[in-house]
């Protein structure tokens, strides 16, 4: 026996029923766990940002920044898990130069630069084109440069050129917000279109995909936030921390409803693939769903936050709170991305079997290999926050002054 | 400025906005921004048009057809990788379904289920469908997988990006993942035997010609005939994936 093929024969002895020969393996793993979710951690911190700058949500302020940065680090790595599981990764390039326009999959790299070049880099400059040109003057070494360089050389910092600034940073937040929107209900769409997949193929699958960033972005930027004033030993904002928490709530309660009537809706049609995917939902996804996604990332927090509107504890408590709940959450919303990419893979399109998944440790699809992927990101941001750091931001009254 | 009827800049606006909108709309339904049409499209082919035919009254389940494939076109032996394959269908007295393809079927088989307990049994050998309006060639990112002016789904493998959204999209389980290629791999209906004028292997070898291929635009063909006469059926018709491979006597437990 080939070694090489030793998991597939492994695979092979725990198929339960019939599934065609070729559904042996899993097509897509966790690679592609890892895509949906982080494009949603994007697309939802993006949408929290622009609560504050669009939607005029003053308490939201002190997270705009940080909203935006962790955006922006998170959709650098985005790309990777997706280039990775490729068979032949040196071909990426060719979905850009020669899409082909009836796949969905073939509008992912344009409206992943639309979103990376047009709405976050832009934003992100405009709001801190001053800082730089102000912080090019006092730093040194290569922090000097490096703002010199990314300032592109417009140093006019007078009150007039800052309004420039802050409206068409507008400008951009308000195409930004129907991008994220796009970013993500387009990766619905990419499983939502499948139809030969009855777990996937629902017309809700976008909308789920979106509300479902939507919980997890602001979940991350919550934690983020909080994080980064446990290290700098400031004390907690918990007007805007409250407000975040708010607004976690809120969408939740909007995502649970949204899967909850793609769940109901699958039960009253009891279509042909029903009986296989009640199975499927009973068996082998029945932790990672009921327990993990269901009951631990979205009923806990919701009762949790439910009460915290009616009856707020301590300050100390409430945060200790958002923290298990902001963690709750991101470990749900990723187990939301599992039980759809692994779930819809697990049952054969015979629909009279199951086949099984087991996530290695090493290789490139493996455990290590996936939680590179999630740690980068924070290494970037963490980068990101020492060469941009919010904190230090110059304020309107002190341009004026100078 | 007054918001009233008459004024101009919202009227323009109001006009621009439209013109816009419209020519949106319009450009959409278009070559090639029609892309959203895909399996709503009606066939086009002209000139020779191949279409399947197999008939499971026929087929003894000796497995010829998969063996002789993997021999043709290079498949690895393992068995996880098919082109073509064979399955047994078990209908039992008390109403379920038992299916099983050891090796595809490539060995034969034996029956599992006792005599007593057997309503039917038959066998179904399985194949790339060659869908006009096929899922997987919608789907491909780069078009490595199109169709051929014949109507033969393939793929060009020097193109293959190897993303496996083919094998997501594809109803029927025909498509896996080439271990050493790494890059998608399918039935080529012997493409290379065809344009010698040959007969696609599986059929070539099936000792009850259970299986033929032929032109669907001629209707003198024995695949034209074939669907006339007989009571044929598609794999998952609900689908509309415009599968070309019928089958005759196709029970409906088969999917």
């Amino acid at each position: 026996m080939n070694p090489e093929f030793e998991h597939l024969y492994q695979a092979l002895s725990k198929v339960d029923g019939y599934i065609y020969p070729n559904e042996i393996e899993l097509s897509w793993s966790i690679l592609i766990v890892l895509y949906p979710y982080i494009t949603g951690l994007v697309a939802g911190a993006f949408i929290l940002a622009s609560l504050e700058r669009v939607f005029n949500v003053k308490s939201l302020k002190p997270t705009y920044v940080i909203a935006l940065l962790t955006a922006f680090a998170f959709m650098l790595v985005a790309t990777m898990p997706l280039i990775f599981h490729l068979g032949k990764p040196f071909r990426a390039w060719e979905i850009m130069i020669t899409p082909h326009l009836t796949s969905a999959m073939a509008i992912f790299g344009f409206v992943y630069l639309w979103y990376l070049m047009v709405v976050l880099l832009l934003e992100i400059w405009f709001d801190y084109r001053a800082d730089m040109v102000v912080w090019s003057k006092e730093a040194t070494g290569l922090k000097k440069w490096l703002y010199k360089a990314f300032s592109l050389g417009i140093t006019d910092i007078s009150p007039e050129s800052r309004k420039w600034d802050n409206k068409l940073g507008y400008v951009v937040t308000v195409i930004g917000i129907p991008s994220a929107f796009l970013l993500h209900g387009y990766v619905g769409f990419i499983f939502g279109s499948i139809k030969a997949n009855p777990w996937w193929s629902t017309v809700m699958m976008p909308v789920i995909f979106l509300f479902s960033a939507m919980v997890s972005g602001i979940a991350l930027v919550m934690l983020v936030f909080m994080v980064i004033n446990y290290i700098r030993k400031q004390k907690i904002d918990m007007i805007c921390l409250d407000t975040i928490a708010k607004y976690l709530f809120y969408i939740i309660i909007i995502d649970f409803t949204l899967e909850s009537l793609d769940q109901i809706h699958r039960l009253y049609e009891a279509e042909e693939s029903f009986e296989i995917i009640s199975l499927l939902m009973s068996g082998k996804l029945f932790v990672t769903l009921l327990i993990f996604q269901v009951f631990f990332g979205m009923i806990v927090p919701l009762i949790t936050l439910g009460t915290l509107q009616f009856y707020k504890p301590k300050e100390k408590v409430r945060q200790f709170i958002y923290l298990i709940i902001g963690l709750l959450v991101l470990f749900g919303i990723f187990f939301m991305r599992w039980n759809v990419v692994i779930g819809g893979q697990l049952f054969s399109k015979s629909f009279y079997g199951f086949t099984s998944f087991k996530l290695s440790l090493i290789g490139s699809e493996g455990f290590l290999m996936a939680s590179i992927w999630l740690i980068v990101p924070f290494i970037i941001l963490a980068f990101l926050l020492w060469l941009f750091p919010p904190w230090k931001k110059i304020h309107e009254e002190n341009i004026m002054v100078e | 400025m007054k918001n009233t009827k008459e004024n101009p800049s919202r009227r323009n606006f109001i006009k621009k906005t439209g013109i816009t909108l419209g020519s949106l709309l319009v450009s959409s339904a278009l070559p090639p921004f029609n892309a959203v049409l895909f399996a709503a499209n009606k066939p086009t082919g002209k000139g020779i048009w191949y279409g399947i035919g197999i008939d499971i009254e026929k087929c003894i389940g000796c497995g010829n057809c998969a063996k002789t494939c993997k021999i043709e076109n290079d498949v690895p032996p393992e068995p996880f990788f098919f082109r073509s394959w064979v399955e047994q269908y078990t209908i039992k007295n008390d109403g379920t379904i038992k299916v099983e393809s050891p090796n595809g079927g490539i060995d034969g088989f034996t029956q599992s289920v006792p005599d007593n307990e057997i309503e039917k049994s038959f066998f179904v050998p399985k194949m790339c469908n060659h869908c006009y309006k096929s899922p997987c060639v919608q789907v491909c990112p780069v078009g490595a997988t199109f169709e051929s002016p014949e109507g033969v789904v393939l793929v060009d493998e020097k193109y293959c990006i190897g993303c496996r959204y083919c094998v997501q999209a594809c109803p029927y389980g025909c498509r896996y993942i080439h271990p050493t290629k790494h890059v998608v791999d399918k039935c080529t209906l012997c493409y290379h035997r065809l344009k010698k004028g040959l007969n696609p292997a599986c059929m070539e070898n099936c000792p009850t010609k259970a299986r033929i291929s032929g032109d669907l635009n001629d209707p003198e063909s024995e695949i034209s005939k074939f669907i006339r006469i007989k009571n044929v059926y598609v794999l998952k018709p609900h689908l509309n994936t415009g599968s070309k491979l019928y089958y005759n006597a196709l029970n409906q437990e088969v999917r």
